[in-house]
C-alpha cells in the first residue's frame, strides 16, 4: 500500500452529479448566475454555500433576493465605505443553491483605502442617530410606494373618459411600469438594507476583537450579550400578540379562540362578544405594521406572512391565553435582562486595566449603538418590505392566471424576472391584438417541466463548499456572519463531524444545560406541533417563531452563528441554545431524549 | 486587671469586628468571611493577646530578649541553636492557668456543637509585618486532623514557636524588623472531611487576566495541592459568565484522607479511573467559582482561596471555604472596581484602532 498525500479539497462544481430529473437545471437561472468557468477562475476559487439565508433551492424568480442582497452587501464594502481589507462577495447558483466567495482587497491597495474609509465610516458613526432616522424615512417611503402599486386585469375596452381626455394609452403600460417599479423598489430597499449593516458588524467585530485580546477565551456569548439590544423591534410582533392575549382575558373573550384555524369565524365571534369591538380594534392596530412578519426568512415566494395567514398569529394568541390561564408569566423579563446585561458589562469593565477602561468604554459604546441595527433592520426589510413584495408578485401572478397563462399565482415563480417581463408583453400583445397570447400554450408545460427539475434539485442537499479552501480563512465578515472559519472548513473536509462519543457539537450560543424530548421541525408549517417542555431541533429558525420560545426548553439548529435568530432569542428567553451543528435536524429524531449544553456547545442523544 | 474572654479567644462566628493585630491575617479573614455569610467551618482564634499574656506572665519574654541580644545573624549554626532553644521554651514552659483554662473552654465549646468529638485543624495566623510575605512558603504552620485536647494544645504552642524558626529570626534581623511586639494568633477549626479540595484564584495567574477564575482541584484534603505534591485538575473559568474556558485533567496520583484506625491523615494512591476524570462535577465547579467570586467581591481585590467539598454534608451545603487571602503576585495590575463608565455615545470612538483591527496594520500616529 502506498501512502498518497494530497491537499484535501471540496469537489469542483463540474464534478458534482446532477440529480436524476434535474438535467438542464442551469437554464432555469440567468447566464451570469451559474458556473460556466468562462474566465477559468471559477473552478479555482473557494466557494461556500450560504445555506443560512438560502437553505432551500431557488425557484427562478426567487433568485432576486440573493442577487439584490449579496450585490448590495458588496457595494457598501467596495464602493461606499471603502472597507480597507474587504470587497464584496461573489455569488453563484449551483444545482439550485447559493455559493459565495469573498473578494479580498489586494494587499497593496489596502493603505490607500484607509483615509477614505475613515472619512466615510467616520461620518456615519458620528451621525449615527440622525442618519438612521433618515434611513427609516427612506425605507418607509419605499414600502408605501410598493403598497400603492396595483396589478389589475386589463379591461375589455378602454374607458370612455380616456377617449375624451385623449389619454391615448391602454393601461398595459401600467402593468409593465408597475412590474419594473416593483423590482426597482425591492432593489432600493436592499440597497438601504446594507447602508448600516456592514458598519454595525464592523463596530461589533472591533469590540469583539478587543474583548478577545483583553480577556483571552472570553465566551462569544458574553460579548454578544454586552452589545445586544433587549427591547428590539424584532420582538415587537410577538409582544403585540402577548398584549392581545392579555386583553382577551381582561375582556373575557377566551371562548372566542377555540378554533383559530377558522380566522373569519374567530374574528366574528370576538366582534359579536361584549367588549369584543375593543379587542378587534387593538387587533387591527397591531397588524399595521407588525403582522408584516413571516414564518420564513423573506427570501422565498412561499414564505407565509401573518397578515395573510392570520391563523398563525391567532393560534399564538390562543396559546398565550392558555398559558396565562395556567398561571404562566408570558412576558419577557425585560428588566431582568437589562440588569443582567448591565452586570456583565460592568464586571468585564472592572476586569480591564485602568489604562484600557476608556478604550473599553469607547468600543463598547460604538458597538452598543451600531449593533442593534443588525437585529432591527430585519423587520423592515426581510419581513415588511419582502412581505409586501411577494404579495404584489402574487397579485401579478393572478393577472396571468386570469389570462390563462398558468393555474396558480405562485406558478409565476418558475419564471425568472426577465421572463416575467416578456410574458407581460406577450399578455398585453394578445389582449391588444385581440388574438390569443402565446403564454397559455407555452407556460403550463414549461412550468411543469421546470417544476420537475426544481423538485429533483430540492431532493438533494448542497455541498458545504466547493474547490480548494485557502490555508487560512481570515476575512472577518465571513467568519462572523457565516461561521466560516479554518476549523469549520477542516471539520467539513474531515467528512465526519461526529465526535467519538456520538455527541453533536456546534456553537455555544446561549448558556445553560437541559434535558428533554426533541421536536424536530423541518418546515415552518410544523411549528404548531411543538409541545410545552420540548427541545426545538430545526435546520434554522425565524423571528416569527417567537411565540414557541416561551414553551420550549432549548433550541438546537443546523445553521447559524452567535448572532443568528435562534441564538438571539434564546439568550433573550434564557434558554440554552446550540447553533450551527450542521446535522442536528437530520441526526436527532422527534421524541428522543437529548441533553443540550449551551455553555459548551454540545448536544447528546441520551436515549432513542 | 480583668479582660473579657474575647481578648483571648474569638469564635469566627462571634460577631466581633475582626482586629488584624489581635487575630492575625488568617483568623481576621475567617471572621470577616463568616460574618459575610460564607460557609467557613466553625472554629476560633487564639488571639495574639493570649500569646502575649503567655510570654509576659511566664517570664518567657525576658528569656527570648536575652537569647536574641547577643545573636550574630550571619552565624547560621548559632542562629539554629538559639532558634531551637527559644522554640523549646515556647513549647515547654507552663501556660498561666487562667489562659490555659480559657483555651480549654473554647475547645470544649467548639466540640459541644457536634454529636461526637470532631477532628480539628490548627494553623498559625501571623500579623503580616512580623514574618516574610504571606506567599513566602513554609512560614505558615498547619496541623491537620488533630483529635483531643492535648494534641490541640501542643500544636498551638508549635504555631507560636514558628515565630522563631531560624529563617524567621534571620529575616527580621536582616530587614530591621524589631522583635518587640512580635506576636502570633492561632486558628483552631473543625476539620473538613474533604472528598475533594484545592485552591481558586480570581484571575488567570499565567496572564494576569482578571476576567478569569483559575481552579486547582484534587481528591482528598487540599494540602497536597497547596504544597505541590500532586498535579491537580486545572480549570479556567470566565468569571463573569461562570463558564469553563479551558480545563486540563491532572494526574492526581494520591490523596490525603482520614484513616479511622490510626486517627490521622494518610496518603493513599488514587485508582486510575478516578485519576482520569475531573474530581469536581460541573455543578461543584460552578459553586467553587461562585464562592471565589464572592470572596473577591467581599475583599474588593483579587483573592486566592482554599476550599473543600465535605463528604459528610449534603449536596449544596458541602462546599466550604477554608481561607481567602489577597492574590499578591499580580496586585500591581489592578483595575479600579466600580468606577462609572463614560457615556456610551459614539463621540469618542477610535477609528484608527478599528482600522488596525480590520487590517492588522498599526495606524500612523
Amino acid at each position: 500500500m502506498t501512502l498518497e498525500v494530497k491537499t484535501k479539497s471540496f469537489p469542483k462544481p463540474s464534478e458534482l452529479a446532477v440529480p436524476a430529473g434535474a438535467e438542464g437545471w442551469e437554464k432555469l437561472y440567468p447566464y451570469n448566475l451559474v458556473f460556466q468557468n468562462l474566465s477559468g477562475a471559477e473552478d479555482e476559487k473557494f466557494w461556500f454555500c450560504d445555506s443560512q439565508h438560502w437553505p432551500t433551492v431557488f425557484k427562478p424568480f426567487e433568485t432576486i433576493g440573493g442577487e439584490f442582497a449579496v450585490k448590495c452587501l458588496g457595494q457598501y464594502n467596495t464602493r461606499h465605505l471603502m472597507i480597507p481589507p474587504a470587497n464584496g462577495i461573489e455569488f453563484k447558483i449551483h444545482l439550485g443553491y447559493l455559493y459565495m466567495s469573498p473578494v479580498p482587497v489586494p494587499e497593496a491597495e489596502i493603505p490607500n483605502r484607509v483615509p477614505e474609509f475613515e472619512r466615510r465610516a467616520g461620518h456615519y458613526f458620528q451621525n449615527w442617530d440622525s442618519m438612521l432616522e433618515g434611513w427609516r424615512t427612506k425605507v418607509h417611503g419605499t414600502i408605501d410606494e410598493m403598497e400603492s402599486l396595483t396589478f389589475e386585469p386589463l379591461p375589455d375596452m378602454v374607458p370612455f373618459e380616456d377617449i375624451v381626455s385623449g389619454k391615448a394609452k391602454d393601461g398595459s403600460e401600467v402593468l409593465m411600469e408597475n412590474f419594473d417599479r416593483l423590482i426597482q423598489l425591492c432593489y432600493q430597499n436592499w440597497q438601504y438594507h446594507f447602508e448600516f449593516l456592514n458598519l454595525g458588524y464592523i463596530a461589533y467585530l472591533d469590540f469583539f476583537g478587543f474583548c478577545k485580546e483583553m480577556f483571552p477565551g472570553v465566551p462569544d456569548q458574553a460579548i454578544a450579550k454586552m452589545v445586544q439590544g433587549v427591547d428590539m423591534e424584532l420582538f415587537r410582533p410577538d409582544d403585540e400578540l402577548k398584549k392581545l392575549a392579555v386583553l382577551a382575558i381582561e375582556l373575557g373573550l377566551q371562548s372566542s379562540f377555540e378554533n383559530t384555524d377558522d380566522v373569519a369565524g374567530t374574528l366574528e365571534r370576538v366582534r359579536a362578544a361584549k367588549d369584543g369591538a375593543r379587542w378587534a380594534e387593538a387587533y387591527a392596530a397591531a397588524q399595521d405594521p407588525w403582522f408584516n412578519f413571516t414564518v420564513g426568512n423573506g427570501f422565498y415566494g412561499h414564505d407565509k406572512y401573518w397578515n395573510e395567514h392570520q391563523e398563525i398569529p391567532l393560534g399564538y394568541i390562543k396559546d398565550y391565553i392558555r398559558r396565562l390561564e395556567d398561571g404562566h408569566d408570558i412576558m419577557r423579563p425585560v428588566a431582568a435582562l437589562i440588569a443582567e446585561r448591565d452586570r456583565i458589562i460592568a464586571e468585564y469593565r472592572d476586569h480591564v486595566d485602568v489604562e484600557h477602561q476608556a478604550i473599553f468604554d469607547a468600543k463598547h459604546g460604538l458597538a452598543a449603538t451600531a449593533y442593534p441595527y443588525v437585529e432591527n433592520h430585519n423587520f423592515y426589510i426581510e419581513h415588511w418590505t419582502m412581505g409586501v413584495f411577494w404579495r404584489k408578485v402574487r397579485q401579478l401572478g393572478a393577472v396571468f392566471v386570469d389570462a390563462g397563462f398558468w393555474s396558480a399565482p405562485e406558478d409565476m415563480l418558475y419564471l425568472n424576472r426577465g421572463e416575467v417581463r416578456d410574458a407581460i408583453f406577450d399578455l398585453v400583445t394578445g389582449w391588444a391584438v385581440g388574438s390569443e397570447a402565446t403564454g397559455p400554450h407555452y407556460w403550463p408545460t414549461e412550468i411543469e417541466r421546470r417544476r420537475g427539475i426544481f423538485d429533483a434539485l430540492a431532493a438533494q442537499r448542497p455541498q458545504p463548499a466547493l474547490n480548494t479552501p485557502p490555508a487560512r480563512i481570515t476575512e472577518p465578515f465571513t467568519m462572523m456572519l457565516y461561521g466560516i472559519t479554518t476549523e469549520q472548513v477542516q471539520q467539513w473536509l474531515s467528512g465526519d463531524d461526529a465526535k467519538s462519543d456520538g455527541s453533536i457539537t456546534g456553537m455555544a450560543a446561549s448558556p445553560g444545560v437541559v434535558e428533554g424530548r426533541a421536536r424536530v421541525v423541518t418546515h415552518a408549517d410544523q411549528i404548531g406541533e411543538v409541545q410545552e417542555g420540548e427541545i426545538l431541533v430545526a435546520s434554522i429558525t425565524a423571528p416569527s417563531w417567537g411565540p414557541i420560545f416561551g414553551k420550549i426548553k432549548a433550541t438546537v439548529t443546523d445553521i447559524g452563528g452567535m448572532m443568528s435568530h435562534a441564538a438571539i432569542v434564546c439568550r433573550e428567553y434564557g434558554l440554552p441554545a446550540v447553533t450551527g451543528t450542521g446535522r442536528a435536524s437530520t441526526t436527532i429524531q422527534t421524541g428522543q431524549l437529548i441533553r443540550v449544553d449551551g455553555t459548551s456547545g454540545r448536544v447528546e442523544i441520551l436515549e432513542g | 486587671m480583668t479582660l473579657d474572654r474575647s481578648t483571648y479567644i474569638q469564635f469566627f462566628d462571634g460577631g466581633v469586628e475582626p482586629q488584624h493585630g489581635l487575630l492575625g491575617g488568617k483568623c481576621a479573614s475567617l471572621v470577616s468571611l463568616t460574618a459575610a455569610g460564607m460557609p467557613v467551618p466553625p472554629g476560633f482564634a487564639v488571639t495574639t493577646a493570649l500569646y502575649d499574656g503567655f510570654v509576659d506572665q511566664s517570664g518567657l519574654a525576658a528569656t527570648i530578649t536575652m537569647l536574641l541580644a547577643s545573636l550574630d545573624v550571619d552565624d547560621v549554626a548559632c542562629v539554629d541553636v538559639v532558634s531551637l532553644r527559644i522554640r523549646d521554651e515556647i513549647c515547654s514552659r507552663p501556660v498561666p492557668s487562667h489562659l490555659r483554662a480559657i483555651t480549654i473552654a473554647a475547645y470544649e465549646e467548639l466540640q459541644s456543637r457536634f454529636d461526637h468529638e470532631v477532628p480539628v485543624a490548627v494553623r498559625s495566623s501571623a500579623t503580616a509585618e512580623d514574618l516574610p510575605d504571606a506567599s513566602f512558603a513554609g512560614q505558615q504552620d498547619t496541623y491537620l486532623w488533630l483529635i483531643g485536647l492535648d494534641a490541640v494544645l501542643e500544636k498551638i504552642r508549635q504555631c507560636w514557636a514558628s515565630l522563631y524558626t531560624s529563617r524567621a529570626i534571620t529575616y527580621r534581623a536582616k530587614n530591621g524588623i524589631p522583635d518587640e511586639g512580635l506576636s502570633m494568633a492561632v486558628a483552631v477549626q473543625k476539620m473538613v472531611n474533604a472528598r475533594a479540595a484545592g485552591v481558586a484564584i480570581t484571575m488567570n495567574p499565567a496572564t494576569g487576566d482578571r476576567s478569569k477564575i483559575t481552579i486547582d482541584a484534587s481528591y482528598g484534603v487540599g494540602e497536597m495541592v497547596v504544597s505541590g505534591q500532586v498535579t491537580p485538575d486545572n480549570i479556567v473559568l470566565d468569571k463573569v459568565m461562570l463558564s469553563v474556558v479551558s480545563e486540563t485533567i491532572g494526574d492526581k496520583h494520591a490523596e490525603l484522607v482520614p484513616d479511622l484506625e490510626s486517627k490521622s491523615l494518610v496518603e493513599r494512591e488514587v485508582d486510575p479511573e478516578r485519576r482520569q476524570r475531573r474530581c469536581l462535577s460541573d455543578a461543584e465547579l460552578l459553586l467553587v467559582a461562585a464562592m471565589a467570586k464572592r470572596a473577591e467581591k467581599h475583599f474588593l481585590c483579587p483573592q486566592d482561596i482554599e476550599w473543600a467539598v465535605d463528604a459528610d454534608l449534603p449536596d449544596g451545603d458541602n462546599l466550604l471555604l477554608l481561607q481567602s487571602r489577597p492574590e499578591t503576585v499580580h496586585s500591581s495590575k489592578q483595575a479600579v472596581p466600580g468606577s462609572a463608565p463614560s457615556s456610551s455615545s459614539t463621540s469618542n470612538f477610535n477609528l484608527s484602532s478599528i482600522i488596525c483591527a480590520l487590517t492588522g496594520v498599526q495606524p500612523k500616529l
